[in-house]
């Protein structure tokens, strides 16, 4: 078993980068998720990682780019704003399949808006963000342990598609404290013969480009990161199911709103109704499949999309029921956390109607 | 070849044999072409990462045979940053031009300066935005004619051409500064001096390098290659002056 500690989300997701044997992190502060900079800051003299304390997250993300390029493992963190502010490069940096992690810990707007958690960002990081037909892998972490099993996801996953991998979660989830078991330091070894490292005299130049420019060659890109987006939803979705097998509500929600969610589970349960919880782990790949099937149970009465926001994971949920069950949105925005009763009510509500 | 006869001007090895898409006079060609031949002749070539801007030069990895990353428009100072930091023992050269430098990416440019970032910055100031058609730069000059200042630059609207090399020299991470041309052959010997001696300096981390090629766009100055030189010469030399700037120890 590894090492057990007491830490916050935002400190165990830069121990676990550390642990996934991060060899450079570009970053700008921006709450809530400075302390994932200012962690890594002091842990540098003890670890062989380069940080380089951004002039903008402009510049993070384009470092990002320029090192993840020249072969090493790479992280940038930020805040939804700041999140904002990345899209040209991350676009760039999907374009050119460069494998990378980001961390989104996101809080609420739309513009300066507030520090306080938030899941308005889910269109931004699920829908592309920039400009141009591109996805990201997106996990959504709901727990302090999860911070850190899905940062050494996301580097893996990365690495294993070449591809930019999202963390996409919430201030609160960066805040919280909770116990977390820390796994053994990676000893990681790049191995990437496509990366800008030195032209030896034994190979080619390498380039990166996300350039080009004739139609063509456009288009056949396009395909290309097509096929591989295909073969990721093929093989990486991934959700937690919550007494769903008889459920007749069907709550779906991630990252802290997930947490309330299941305690909507029980509360109703104790009433007598029958709701389960579907957690999306990765919203991209988001569990089509999954949800598609509990819309054809018999059992299913309606969708009940619960999220820090006025209703954007809702759009996916309804686009696999495809009109076959009701779906509904609950949610509050501002940072204001919802309780377990309201969204209970609200469910009984719609329960009631029919 | 004939007998008898020696090529004393060709193509450095690291150039890659193929047609350039730059326009006939083009400096572009000119400063690749110097770059590759300092790299070839130092040895360096397996040991330097290239950096190529959005402008006229995005296509530089077609041409020249080094590793090479193609940055978005303005920050080859980030992604050139961060390949330093990783490769501490390569070369890293940046390859930029006005607009891209001194325009959308000043930020990325000011602080890789002042933190002295191990970078060789090769600008290639030709007072213009070349590749999207001749619009205006941050170093036009006053009363230049570009598509977006069809009544020539006013300083009231849009400020006097930026001395990016002065302001650069002002941070102490900056080891040299030197300012150049390829108006003329003795000035193109002095460019690729520079360039050389830029590699050198970053052997020794001692800071950034920054070259600036006080350069042409004979098509979107509406010129001739020829005409372009009398106006490097009448114009723009004069209030960009050639020479040292900042080198180390003094
Ligand atoms: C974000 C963004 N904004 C604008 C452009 C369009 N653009 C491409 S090149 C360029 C100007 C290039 O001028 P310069 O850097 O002086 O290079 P030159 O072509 O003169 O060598 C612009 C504005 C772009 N590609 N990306
Ligand atoms: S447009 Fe200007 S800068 Fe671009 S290749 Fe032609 S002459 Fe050179
Ligand atoms: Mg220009």
């Amino acid at each position: 078993m590894g090492e057990i500690r007491f830490m916050k989300g935002n400190e165990a997701l830069a121990e676990a980068a550390i642990r996934a044997g991060m060899q450079g992190y570009f970053g700008y502060p921006i709450t809530p998720q400075s302390e994932i900079v200012e962690y890594l800051a002091m842990q540098e003299p003890n670890h062989d990682y380069v940080l380089v304390h951004a002039e903008s997250e402009v510049a993070s993300i384009n470092m990002l780019y320029g090192g993840a390029g020249a072969g090493s493992r790479v992280m940038t963190t930020t805040s939804s704003p700041g999140f904002s502010l990345m899209q040209e490069g991350v676009s760039y940096i999907a374009c050119a399949e460069l494998p990378c992690v980001i961390a989104n810990i996101s809080r609420g707007g739309p513009g300066l808006g507030t520090i306080q958690a938030s899941q308005g960002d889910y269109f931004q990081a699920v829908k592309g963000g920039g400009h141009g037909d591109y996805n990201l892998i997106v996990l959504a972490p709901n727990s302090v342990q999860e911070m850190v099993d899905h940062t050494i996801m996301a580097f893996e996953l990365a690495d294993k598609y070449n591809t930019p991998a999202l963390i996409l979660t919430d201030g609160a989830i960066g805040q919280m404290m909770e116990k977390v078991v820390l796994p053994e330091p990676i000893e990681y070894k790049p191995n990437k013969p496509w990366a800008t490292t030195g032209k030896t005299k034994d190979r080619e130049r390498n380039y990166i480009t996300s350039l080009y420019i004739k139609s063509e060659d456009m288009e056949q890109k396009n395909f290309k990161l097509q096929a591989k987006y295909k073969e990721i939803k093929e093989n990486e979705v991934r959700f937690e199911s919550y007494k769903i097998d008889d459920a007749e509500i069907i709550i779906v929600s991630y990252g802290v709103s997930s947490r309330t969610s299941k305690k909507v589970v029980d509360l109703a349960r104790e009433k007598g109704i029958k709701v389960g919880l579907l957690r999306p782990i990765t919203l991209w790949p988001f569990p089509t499949e999954e949800i598609a099937r509990l819309s054809k149970l018999d059992s299913t009465k309606f969708f009940l999309s619960v999220e820090m926001s006025v209703g954007q994971m809702v759009e996916d949920v309804k686009l696999n029921v495809e009109g076959r069950k009701p779906v509904y949105m609950y949610g509050r925005t501002g940072g204001i956390m919802m309780t377990p009763e309201e969204i209970l009510e609200y469910a009984v509500k719609k329960y009631e109607e029919g | 070849m004939r007998e008898g006869y020696e090529v004393v001007y060709k193509r450095p090895k690291s150039l890659i044999e193929t047609r350039m898409h730059y326009c006939p006079g083009c400096f572009h060609g000119t400063v690749h072409k110097l770059l590759m031949e300092v790299l070839d002749e130092m040895e360096i070539v397996e040991k330097t990462i290239g950096v190529c801007p959005v402008g006229c030069s995005v296509f530089a990895y077609d041409y020249m045979n080094v590793d090479m990353q193609e940055a978005a428009h303005g920050r080859a100072a980030a992604v050139a940053t961060a390949i330093s930091r990783l490769h501490p023992d390569k070369y890293v050269f940046s390859y930029q031009g006005d607009g891209d430098l001194a325009a959308i990416g000043t930020a990325e440019t000011i602080h890789a300066c002042n933190r002295g970032e191990n970078i060789v910055f090769i600008f290639i100031n030709n007072g213009i935005y070349g590749m999207t058609g001749g619009q205006m730069a941050p170093t036009t000059l006053k009363g230049q004619i570009t598509t977006t200042s069809p009544h020539g630059r006013d300083p009231i609207n849009a400020g006097m051409p930026l001395k990016m090399s002065e302001i650069v020299s002002g941070f102490d991470g900056v080891a040299y500064v030197e300012r150049v041309s390829c108006n003329t052959a003795g000035n193109a010997r002095k460019t690729k001096k520079a360039l050389e001696k830029a590699m050198k300096i970053s052997e020794q981390k001692i800071g950034t390098s920054f070259i600036e090629v006080i350069s042409n766009c004979p098509s979107g100055w509406k010129c001739t290659p020829v005409q372009s030189l009398d106006w490097i010469k009448d114009e723009q030399i004069p209030y960009f002056p050639l020479g040292v700037i900042k080198e180390p120890g003094k």
